[in-house]
Order: structure tokens, then sequence, then C-alpha cells
């Protein structure tokens, strides 16, 4: 089985697609010739040529709007928005546009747009380099939100928002493109050659949208987690030996809820942990659907573990960041209360 | 003198009480602006395309110059048709609006023109992307009025399925696209369909629509700067009506230069059209088409005209312009004046057009009784509720199916209690 980290997991993904597909297209920031500043679309366009993988202004408006119109007539584009940093050009075409326009021409137009964006901390990247904005895409109905957390999933996953016919903002935590990462900064690099999640098929398969994953199966508390969280509830758990049950969710809209049904009622207790910034943010939808679906099975209240109210600190970034400190002392508090 | 930045504010043409005042349009004599092959290289194309204005008709309805597309007598009658049609249809739905048959609509009285003209010097397969005061687009393909007036009711047959505000029509069949309220979002998307048909070495093209005031947005800049860029097969027009609700065209920014003039900025060719003259705006849209398909690039066309009426029935426009605006406007009535046309050489008369206007009222009025069969805000048959959960995605989701029975079991309470 070959083995890939993230980057080139997504490469394969792209590669296959456009190999089956003479419908997809990629455009967005420096992908093509220089094959992308991750490295993610390396070699695409030496392969497939300069009208199928496009060098694009640096306007993520224009990205977008240019991409839905491409979809619109029959394409399946797949647009790369740098860091997720810089998508908020693009979010009238996002919100207003992409989002709605299956429902607006009650189907009769749609377009097939997979926007691909890495996204989150843990790099110094300061405050535009290190956002976590899916709570803001989660919040729109008719797209789909996915974040991926390893290599297998990352390609199976980007196979399947490409050939899907509604939107999906694809999320890449960019941190753990090399390799994963447990939330502990001090310790030095890993890469995913020695993960099982690196072992990559370089042949087409897919994992269906809106489908979690239990990684780490447990009877004492459910963690719900995506991206490079899921890494560092795994760290948190074994580290405090707490027998956790950790929900790495996968696609974060449409969500799937009996997944985390089926594991709260069984444990009673549910820590919620994200990148993002708390108010308002995903782990809050997290946090009221599991009260709505399993409120007499909670012996304790619904703990919150996320990036603190402000923006992304450089120089406090591991003060900020989710850590594996963080989580294992948020696993202590909830097994305690009650 | 005193040496220092002082804030400009763009004085408007004519406040209310003031006598208007159109003295910043440069009007040019019919048929003085060239007409170069439309193969030309953008530094070859004269500075009068933008700076001057393409007029065919002169004063005497005669039409002069290099850009007279000579039409022959029955694509006049069909643009004069289209163009009437647009106007009672729009009448009757103002009025339909006055007596609460409707919630909401949107004339396009005085810009006819930019939407016939242009819709028949395209081809059928090429992709429209309008604005929402692009109805005579519609008219132009050979819409059922019916199906217009379905949309604007909201009713059991109306494309849109209740779920856009009336006007916001769409038409897939007729390849025009959907309507958004969020302007200028369908520009960098008219370039993007157009980029499509390059990458798929389809001839078909793709035209757009904005109005002057939503120039500024920022999708304006990215339209412009992706169909430079990629050289995509894309007319882009700018309508300047003068106003954008309140706001005339010198706070949208063409106080010093015409709209035009930002196309050659981006590497675009832009040409100053007489809006209100049916002859030059087909001429136009037919350079600009040429150049589309043929692969030589986009165009930017500005569309001189008036806005006649309030940009919608939620305007008052008596409450910010000189109400002598409408009948000192320069550049007349596109209809009246594609009539004199015609009845000059011979192609038309008075009395048939009081015919043409009689048949076309008897179509409207029959198009609203068979409209109103399918269902009234007030009177059924009406859409089927469920149906506010389905086209969110393309399969409905759990979550979406919950809540939808989550809405039927709050009828059900309230039928109980």
């Amino acid at each position: 089985m070959p083995r890939m980290n993230m980057v080139q997991a997504l490469n394969s993904a792209m590669d296959i697609m456009l190999d089956r597909d003479q419908n997809v297209v990629l455009i967005g920031q420096d992908i093509g010739y220089f094959g992308g500043v991750f490295r993610c679309t390396d070699g695409l366009q030496r392969k497939y040529g300069e009208h199928r993988v496009i060098d694009a202004p640096i306007a993520e408006g224009g990205i977008v709007g240019s991409a839905i119109g491409m979809g619109v007539n029959g394409l399946r584009p797949v647009a790369e928005i740098q860091f997720a940093d810089y998508i908020y050009p693009g979010c009238d075409q996002i919100i207003s546009e992409l989002a709605r326009l299956r429902y607006r021409t009650a189907g009769d137009f749609y377009a097939p747009v997979t926007i691909r964006t890495p996204c989150g901390g843990g790099i110094r990247g300061g405050q535009t380099h290190s956002q976590s904005p899916e709570g803001i895409f989660t919040h729109l109905c008719g797209v789909k939100v996915v974040m991926p957390s390893n290599p297998y999933d990352a390609k199976g996953l980007l196979i399947a928002a490409i050939e899907d016919d509604d939107p999906v903002i694809f999320f890449e935590p960019k941190r753990i493109y090399n390799g994963p990462f447990d939330g502990e900064p001090d310790k030095p690099a890993v890469p995913w050659s020695n993960h099982e999640k690196g072992e990559v098929p370089s042949d087409y398969y897919t994992i269906p949208i809106g489908r979690a994953d239990v990684v780490r199966e447990g009877e004492e508390v459910t963690m719900l987690c995506y991206g490079t969280m899921v890494h560092v509830c795994l760290a948190a758990a074994q580290a405090m030996d707490v027998d956790a049950e950790v929900i790495d969710l996968r696609t974060l809209s449409p969500l799937d809820v009996e997944t985390i049904r089926q594991s709260v009622e069984k444990t009673g207790r549910c820590v919620v942990v994200h990148e993002a910034t708390r108010f308002s943010g995903y782990g809050a939808e997290l946090a009221a659907t599991v009260q709505e679906t399993c409120f007499y099975s909670l012996e304790a209240p619904i703990l919150r573990v996320t990036g603190w109210d402000t923006p992304y600190p450089h120089a406090f970034e591991w003060d900020y960041f989710p850590t594996k400190k963080r989580v294992s002392k948020a696993l202590e508090d909830v097994l305690e209360l009650a | 003198m005193s040496r220092k930045p002082r804030l400009h504010i763009p004085p408007a043409p004519a406040r209310p009480g003031a006598d208007p005042d159109f003295s910043y349009i440069d009007i040019v004599e019919a048929g003085s602006v060239p007409r170069p092959d439309p193969h030309t290289r953008l530094r070859e194309i004269p500075n009068s395309l933008i700076f001057d204005m393409v007029r065919v008709l002169d004063d005497a309805h005669a039409p002069v110059g290099p850009w007279d597309p000579q039409l022959d007598p029955e694509e006049l009658q069909a643009g004069l048709r289209f163009m009437l049609e647009t106007r009672l249809y729009d009448d009757h739905m103002l009025r339909m609006h006055r007596q609460g048959k409707i919630s909401f609509y949107m004339k396009s009285r005085g810009e006819e023109a930019v939407s016939v003209a242009a819709a028949m010097a395209l081809r059928p397969g090429d992709m429209l992307f309008p604005s929402y005061r692009n109805q005579g687009l519609q008219i132009s393909r050979g819409r059922n009025l019916a199906d217009l007036m379905n949309q604007c009711l909201s009713n059991s047959a109306d494309m849109c399925k209740g779920r856009q505000m009336p006007i916001m029509y769409h038409w897939r069949r007729g390849n025009i696209f959907s309507i958004s309220g969020n302007l200028t979002t369908q520009y960098p998307q008219a370039v993007g369909w157009a980029m499509a048909a390059a990458i798929k070495g389809e001839d078909d093209i793709a035209a757009s629509w904005i109005g002057e005031g939503s120039s500024a947005e920022a999708d304006f800049h990215h339209a412009m700067t992706f169909a430079a860029v990629y050289m995509a097969p894309v007319v882009l027009n700018i309508v300047n009506n003068q106003y954008a609700i309140s706001t005339f065209q010198g706070t949208a920014g063409g106080e010093r230069r015409p709209f035009a003039a930002r196309g050659p900025g981006y590497g675009i060719p832009g040409i100053r059209v007489d809006g209100n003259d049916f002859l030059a705006v087909y001429a136009a849209t037919t350079w600009a088409a040429e150049r589309a398909r043929a692969g030589t690039g986009p165009t930017l066309i500005e569309h001189v005209t008036y806005r006649v009426d309030a940009h919608s029935t939620s305007d008052d426009p008596s409450r910010y312009r000189s109400k002598a605006e409408p009948q000192a406007w320069p550049l007349g009535d596109p209809v009246e004046r594609l009539k004199a046309h015609m009845i000059k050489f011979g192609q038309w008369s008075e009395s048939r057009h009081e015919a043409l206007v009689a048949e076309i009222t008897e179509q409207v009025a029959s198009a609203w009784e068979e409209a109103c069969s399918y269902g009234t805000m007030a009177e059924g048959p009406f859409l089927d509720k469920n149906e506010l959960f389905e086209d969110v995605y393309r399969d409905m989701p759990t979550h979406l199916i919950q809540q939808r029975e989550q809405m039927l079991e709050v009828d059900r309470w309230g039928e109980e209690n």
C-alpha cells in the first residue's frame, strides 16, 4: 500500500478526478505552474494542461464567482482559496449565490463547485494564516462542509466532494498536511509515514460525505472533534488514561447526529473540541444537538475546548490553541463533574 | 487660494423642484463614431467609441453612419413588438401591484431597447446573465408571459416554487440565468460560464447586464479582470439609466469619465452607446458578439438610457429627482424612436401600431387570466409547503426531513388547539 502525506493524498484525489472526468477543472492562485503554495496541485497542470489547472488572479470573489459560472455551464470546478483566512472576499458569492442557486431556481440551475482551503493554526501563522472559519459555512443552508483528519480520509472525501452535485467547502487542516499533531508543540514533528491512515490506495475510492468515524471506542466520555483536534483528543485520552470514545466528525454539515447520539447515550459525558473561537461557534451547535438528542443520558454538563474568543495571537499561539494540556484538563473536569 | 483637499460630493443633476439638467451627458451626432473592424486590437480602437456615443438613428429617424445594422423590416417589427410586449407587460404588472395582486414589481420603461435589441443580436444558445430590469430579454426569447406572471404570483406554476420575490425569474430552456438581489454577482458568473465555453471549445458566448450603480461593486472588478485575463467570450453590459434608486450616476463614479472608459483600463474595449436607439444597441451587441465568438475577447458596453419610472414599487422618485426629468431626457423613448423610423420608411403605420398595441394588450390580459388559473396570492391552487425543504441540497438530508416533520407537527397541534 502506498504511503502518502495529506498533500499527496489530496493531489492523488484531484489527479484521479481530472483523469476520470473531463469536466473537472481546478482554479486558484499559484496552483498551476507552481503547483500550489502547499504543493497540493503539484504536477497536475503539466499533466492535464493550462486549460484544466488554471492559475487565477488574486481575487477570491472572482475565483468563486467564475467557478459558479463554470459549474452552471457543465464543468465541475475545484477552486482553491490559498488560506481560509482569505475566503471572506468570496463570501457573497458563496453565501448568496453558490449555496442558494439550486434552491432559488427550484433545481433548474446548480453549480457543483468544491472549494478547497487550508485552515487552522499551529504553524506560527498569526491571525491571517491560522483561522478556522468553518462555523461561518456550517451556518449556511445549501453547502456541505468537510474537514478530514488524515491522508486516507482526505483523498476519499475530496473525491466524494468533487463528485457531489452540491457545493462542498473542503477545509484542509494545514498543521497536519505533513504529519499528525497531538497538540504538544515542543515535541518533534512526526510524518504520516508511520501512521496507519498514511496508507493510501493509489486508486479511486470515496468516503461518503455525512458520516462520522469513531476513531477510538470508549465508555467514559465522548469526544467530538475534527481535523487536527482528532489527534489532540486521542493523545489527551491516552495521556489521561481515560476510556474516551473519540468521534472524528469528518463532515461538519450535514452532521452525522446518529453516530453522536449512540456514543453519548453510552458514555453520558461529552467534550467538544475545536480550534475555532467559542462564542456562536460550531461547538455550540454540537452541544445543543447533544442535549436535544441525549439529555436524559447526560451525567455532566457538556464541555467545550476551543480557541479563546480573541483574534488568533501570533506570540501566544500555544496558550490559545487547544493543546493536549488543555484537552487533558477538560477530560479531568468532565469526569469529575456532576 | 488655499490648496488643501476638500471632500468632493458629486452634485445631483436636478433635485425635486429644480429644472432638469442633462447637460452632463455629451451627445454627439448620430453616425459620427467610426466602426472599427471587431477584431481590431485594443490600442487601435478609437477613443471616440468610449467618449462619444454610438448612435444610428438621427433626429429625423433615419439610420446614418457605419453602425447601421441594416435590419430587414421583419426584424424591426419583431423588435418593436418585443419592446411593446415588455412595456405593456410592465404596465399590467404595475396595475396588478396597485390592486394588491402581487407584492412587488420593477418596470423597465425607457430601457426596453437595451434588453430587446441585445437579445435579438445574440444567438439562442448564448447564455444571458440578467439584472433585475431585463425582462425584455425573456420576452425577446419567446417566453410565455404567463410564466413570468406565475413567478410574480408565487403560484403553483412558479418556476421558482415560491422561493424568490417577484421578477427574480430564470429560464433554463431559454438560456437565461437566475436573477439575484445581490448586485453584480452575475457578472463574474457570466465570465466563468464563458470561460467554460472556451475550455470546452464551444462557440456559445455569455452576456451579462448590471446597472451603472452596481458597477461600483467588487464583482465588477472581478469580472473585468477575469474576462480580460482569460479573453473570455463574454459581452458585459452596463445599463447606465442614471439612477440606482436615488443614487445618481455621479455617486457611482460616472462624473468625470463614461462608464465605458473602464474597459480599456482592464484591456477590454468599451463602447458607449445610445441605449434608447434600438439600432445602435443591436449594432454594438453584434460587434461585441462577433469579437467574443471569434476569440478576440470580451467587450464592455455602456448603454446610456434613463429610468423613466420608479426603481420599484417600493420607491418614490419624486423625493429625490425633478418630476420633469423624464420629459426632458434628451435621448427620447426607444419605442417611439423605432416606431418613427419604421413609419418614415413605410414599414409601419399608426394604424398598424394601434392594432399591435391592442393585440398585445389582449395577449397580456389572457396571459394574466391563465396565470391566475394556477393560483393567486389570495386563492389557490397554492404551492405545496412541503416543498419548502426541497432543493436546498440535491437529496434531502436527515435534519431537513426532521424539520419538515416538525413543521407539520405544529400544524397538527394548531388544528387541535
